[in-house]
């Protein structure tokens, strides 16, 4: 088949955090112009819209949201088709791939890719009741398991087969806590040390209050173009090289292994192919840390250490900035934040910045090559990018 | 001429129950949890003790201090709450013929989450002045609600506080008093709801520090001073993190603020709550010493005083009707099934 390659010529993203004054129309209004500025295109140029959102229905109720969103945006003039991608805690990871394919195949030149959460609209138990949605709900949760909980029996599961430690875990959050420091958008700009995390109350034994991402609002935004044409708007376009999108179990005991998610090693292994690229050449990744455990499980499934080593790499600091593979350096969803459909988007953004040599404080040297990684669920999904300088 | 404090008095019910006892029934790390709150006990009405009781106490006390004020001068009181025993019917008026101030004079309730009884402080500044009446009785009190397990269950506490204001007999006079209001939907009850809803951590920094805050800055800039033209400073206290917080935002330090944080040993009694934290600091001040007091109401609203305590505070009898520090120190400690059946949340037959 022929396709077109495709360009990432602007990014925008909020403020991650309870942003009580701003509305779901806000954020994704915001995150979605800075995008447009940034790439320099007008209304009449975006040729369509793809919105990864989980749950406004359930948390703002509201759906209908990407045509909602374009119309804030002040793209009602152009009467745009508009995508909302659903898939758990991958919407957006996923949109980012519809607008591309849609960009591969020349349909369109010039699409918006958003992703937005608005969870702070409602109470603490109620917002993870939400989260707990994209579980299997007649098998998991209405029996009782939570999020955390699912969670927490796979790190349990890792300790016991891999000799994971609690500390390895805590280290995982120290980590994107530092990144997180260094990231002006994010939701928790404050170092942690190994003691707090691992002295925090017990949210669902092993996993702490530190161990978990937070509850958070925000957007981001990205502006895809037909690699061909992205020239004619920046002198950086970052290319997306690859795309590996796979789907599992949805509820974990019906599994091959809870340590590892199998949606993560063949949409990694799909991306890779697709881009004719190895785990090696990755300097620079953004995985999902919706827990810590999740971080671990990434970086084994993803190849970049072997299987049962995640929690061990962390620990000596191979996964910290400018080491040997720097994950997550935003923060992470533990300290960036956790606007759940958000999160696709938010990554791809991180990578691009670094890609393109604007990561700041936060800047990793010599990265050519960037992954993204997302999950939706408890691993029912998963997305794996690749994106390259293009210059 | 200035308004201000005429004679004051407070009631703290004596019973206590503990975080960790709480906690103990939920499941919860109580202590840890106490901890985080900075509160190490929280005061419990009896089983026949309710804001119309407290505020009588509260209003007796005020007036054994300051024998020389009549009661039948109280030309106004004005009871604050967000626990009043009826939903029609003052407890103004019973609190009225108790202290028999009753009948030639007027009684309201007032509702305003936790500054309900600072509203009617400042309700009976105006009226005093305008020489509607001689004196004013401001009353805040409550027999707070937290739903069972919720987080506010270890907080939410009792205590009444009664001010008399006017214009001549000053213990302490209130130079400038602002307030600060907006719409702000951050704890509610609604008719016939036996708990309040909140929204968690939106009660703070939208709601508890935008508001103090901003009422604070304000009333800095009415009365020119900054805060150590102060010798004591007092907030409203819905836990010991927020006040303490709020206080060291604006330039106070733990002495200013130690004397009125009360909330520590006995919880938050909604109404009462900066009101008791002033009756601790009238009990010690001097004359001249000079007081910053916000308070704050859920929904929302916070109101300033900037107070200086005058000669008339030596000629009151201020260990008359027990000091602060006695009420509060004084403590029975109880246990989870005595507390759940003092606070009716155990269902009766025919109950």
């Amino acid at each position: 088949m022929n396709v077109r390659r495709v360009s990432i010529i602007g990014v925008g993203e909020t403020q991650f955090g309870e942003l009580w004054e701003k509305s779901f129309r806000d954020l994704g209004i915001e995150a979605g112009l800075r995008a447009m500025q940034e790439a320099k295109i007008a209304a009449e140029n975006v040729d369509a819209l793809y919105l990864g959102n989980m749950s406004a229905g359930k948390f703002i109720d509201q759906e209908h949201v990407a045509a909602l969103v374009a119309d804030y945006s002040g793209l009602v003039d152009q009467h745009l088709p508009t995508v909302r991608v659903e898939g758990g805690g991958a919407c957006s990871a996923i949109a980012l791939h519809q607008a591309a394919m849609s960009i591969a195949s020349g349909v369109h030149d010039i699409v918006i890719v958003g992703g937005a959460e608005k969870m702070t609209d409602v109470g603490d138990v109620e917002a993870n009741a939400i989260l707990s949605s994209t579980t299997d709900q007649e098998w998991e949760s209405v029996f009782g398991a939570t999020f955390a909980g699912l969670y927490a029996m796979m790190a349990r599961r890792h300790m016991f087969e891999h000799g994971t430690t609690r500390e390895q875990l805590a280290a995982v959050a120290v980590k994107n806590h530092r990144n997180g420091s260094m990231n002006p958008n994010a939701q928790f700009q404050k170092e942690i040390t190994l003691e707090t995390v691992l002295q925090a109350p017990r949210v669902a034994e092993p996993l702490g209050v530190f161990d978990c991402a937070p509850l958070s609002d925000g957007a981001a935004a990205l502006v895809l173009c037909s690699a061909e044409k992205a020239r004619k708007f920046t002198d950086t376009p970052i290319n997306l090289i690859g795309t590996g999108h796979a789907t599992d179990f949805l509820a974990v005991h019906d599994r091959r292994d809870i340590t590892t998610m199998d949606a993560s090693v063949i949409a990694g292994k799909r991306a890779f192919h697709a881009a004719g690229k190895t785990p090696n050449d990755v300097k620079v990744a953004e995985v999902h840390d919706n827990f810590t455990i999740t971080e671990i499980m990434a970086i084994e499934d993803l190849r970049f250490v072997p299987k049962g080593k995640g929690g061990y790499a962390t620990e000596d600091g191979e996964t910290a900035l400018n080491a040997r593979i720097s994950v997550n350096t935003s923060g992470g969803l533990k300290a960036r934040g956790y606007p759940v459909g958000a999160t696709g988007v938010a990554q791809a953004v991180e990578i691009v910045r670094q890609l393109r040599g604007e990561g700041g404080r936060r800047q990793v040297s010599g990265a050519e090559v960037g992954l993204t990684h997302t999950l939706g669920g408890t691993g029912g999904t998963a997305v794996v990018h690749l994106f390259e300088r293009g210059d | 001429m200035k308004a201000g404090i005429v004679t004051y008095g407070a009631y703290v019910p004596r019973y206590r129950i503990t975080p960790k006892e709480i906690g103990a029934v939920w499941g919860v790390d109580g202590e840890a949890m106490g901890k985080g709150l900075n509160i190490r006990a929280k005061s419990v009405p009896g089983p026949d003790e309710d804001v119309i009781t407290m505020s009588v106490e509260a209003a007796r006390n005020a007036l054994k201090k300051a024998p020389g004020i009549s009661p039948k001068d109280v030309g106004a009181i004005y009871v604050g709450s967000e626990s009043h025993p009826y939903a029609v019917k003052p407890s103004a008026t019973i609190v009225a013929e108790a202290i028999e101030a009753s009948p030639v004079m007027t009684a309201a309730d007032y509702e305003f989450a936790c500054k309900a009884g600072t509203a009617a402080i400042q309700t009976t500044m105006g009226l005093t002045l305008s020489d509607m009446y001689k004196y004013g009785m401001a009353v805040g009190a409550d027999t707070s609600q937290g739903a069972p397990g919720d987080a506010l269950e270890y907080s939410a506490s009792a205590g009444a506080a009664a001010f008399v204001i006017g214009k001549d007999h000053l213990i302490a006079s209130i130079n400038h008093t602002i307030s600060y209001t907006t719409d702000m939907p951050d704890f509610w009850r609604r008719e016939g709801q036996a708990y309040p809803s909140h929204g968690g951590r939106f009660t703070g920094e939208p709601a508890y520090f935008k508001h103090v805050l901003s009422c604070a800055g304000l009333l800095f800039k009415r009365a020119g001073t900054s805060p150590e033209d102060y010798d004591y400073a007092v907030f409203h206290q819905p836990n010991g993190k927020f006040p303490l917080r709020a206080g060291k935002t604006l330039g106070f330090n733990d002495k200013q603020m130690d004397t009125g944080m009360l909330v520590r040993e006995i919880g938050n009694t909604y109404s009462g709550a900066i009101m008791v934290g002033l009756c601790a600091i009238l009990d010690l001040a001097k004359p001249g010493q000079r007081i910053f007091a916000v308070g704050y109401g859920s929904g929302a609203g916070s109101d300033g005083f900037d107070i200086t305590v005058t000669e008339g505070i030596e000629a009151i009898d201020r260990k008359a009707g027990r000091t602060m520090r006695e009420m509060v120190e004084e403590g029975k400690f109880l246990d989870y099934a005595t507390y759940a059946k003092f606070r009716g949340k155990i269902r009766m037959r025919g109950g």
